[in-house]
């Protein structure tokens, strides 16, 4: 039997992460690994924008939360981060291209949120209000309680999807084990 | 796609989600079950940065902000090797890093800790593993630092790291300590690491690449979970 190092263990991201992760879009001089748009859009594709904010347990946005949304349908891949302390009222905004459906299933971009007051890092998806045909018979979205499912379906608002996340509480969002 | 074998987070080593002594995930931390996820491409896959341009003086954080002169404080080099749970190396794998000046201050807006400002030390940098995983930074040594959880509550010197791996799973965010820190037995967010995994959060001193006149050297190893040796391709 092969031996089996131990995972290094996982540590809060804490309250400084954004003149190191993020620090183009908190005005820090040093470049940044990624940002919160796609470059290079494909021709013809439609550019979306995901908009929320993040609530802790009494309801409040949280302004120092760091989303990171990861994409990759076989064609269009993207890697975008964002913090939740430059833009008005705690949002967050990626600007991406919808991903198309995979083997069938509903299209959907994945997140990692960190924070101070998270060891370790949460893992949802998000789901578009616009693809209920796919998003009704997606294996992942009936795999969690009707009641819960909404929260990870981001509404489409003209030309903006909102998708709020909620730590905990009665919306509470849906986290993932991966 | 479908012959990755996976491995589950090592619970004996992670500390929770909810720990009361760090008392700012008794609201930040999720609470109701989690939904075990059947993973897509997305998740199978990481960035690569394989574009991404790393400057010259990325990995070293004595130089890569100087303004009028050197950083203060005690210069140390900072090395290791990522692998995965086979113990193979991750190759070309990105390493971010962060931390706090000597005196014990975040460049970041919010802190408010009344120490000084270092004008030639930012104290972020970046790195990539090399072919057999290895990664180098030259830093200053981060000074401990007052923090509002509890009375009298210091944090330990530490250095923020997060690394990508090879997929999703591996993603990991987390702290380096030093040997010997007597402020780790008080610290919540360290005790909040089993007490099997907390060892694996502090660097050695290493005299073998300490510099002769120069700087301190630790060693830091790294694992990620996940056990495929092959990144998939990315782009």
């Amino acid at each position: 039997m092969s031996t089996k190092m131990l995972q290094t263990p996982s540590q809060t991201v804490g309250p400084y992460f954004a003149y190191g992760l993020t620090s183009k879009q908190y005005g820090y001089d040093f470049e940044n690994l990624a940002t919160n748009v796609l470059e290079n859009i494909p021709q013809g594709k439609e550019i979306i924008t995901i908009k929320g904010k993040v609530f802790d347990g009494e309801n409040n946005s949280i302004p120092d939360a760091m989303i990171e949304l990861w994409q990759n349908d076989g064609e269009n891949k993207f890697f975008g981060r964002f913090g939740t302390g430059t833009e008005t009222e705690n949002h967050f905004v990626f600007q991406t291209i919808k991903p198309k459906s995979v083997e069938g299933q509903a299209p959907y971009v994945s997140l990692i949120v960190f924070m101070r007051g998270q060891l370790i890092h949460s893992y949802t998806r998000i789901y578009f209000s616009d693809e209920e045909i796919l998003n009704q018979q997606d294996a992942v979205l009936n795999a969690v309680p009707e009641e819960r499912r909404n929260t990870i379906i981001a509404q489409k608002k003209g030309s903006v999807y909102e998708f709020n996340i909620y730590m905990q509480g009665e919306n509470e969002t849906v986290f993932f084990e991966v | 796609m479908s012959d990755i074998i996976e491995t589950p987070l090592d619970i004996e080593v992670h500390p929770p989600k909810l720990y009361a002594e760090y008392t700012s995930t008794i609201l930040r931390a999720p609470s109701k079950p989690m939904i075990l996820l059947k993973k897509s491409l997305t998740e199978r896959t990481a960035p690569l940065f394989q574009d991404f341009n790393l400057g010259a003086l990325d990995h070293d954080l004595t130089k890569n902000s100087i303004k009028n002169g050197e950083p203060l404080g005690e210069r140390i080099v900072v090395h290791g090797t990522v692998r995965n749970e086979k113990g193979e190396p991750i190759p070309n794998t990105i390493l971010e890093i962060w931390q706090a000046n000597a005196a014990g201050r975040y460049v970041h807006k919010v802190d408010q800790h009344d120490a000084p400002l270092d004008p030639n030390f930012l104290g972020t940098g970046r790195c990539m593993t090399d072919a057999q995983g290895n990664y180098k930074f030259y830093t200053i040594k981060p000074g401990a630092y007052p923090w509002g959880n509890h009375h009298n509550a210091w944090r330990p010197n530490h250095i923020h790291f997060s690394l990508f791996g090879n997929q999703i799973v591996s993603r990991l965010v987390t702290q380096m300590y030093f040997p010997g820190d007597p402020l780790l037995e008080y610290d919540p967010i360290y005790k909040a690491v089993k007490a099997k995994g907390r060892e694996l959060l502090i660097s050695k001193f290493d005299l073998d690449i300490t510099e002769p006149n120069f700087a301190l050297g630790y060693r830091f190893d790294i694992v990620l979970r996940g056990n495929q040796a092959t990144p998939f391709e990315n782009r």
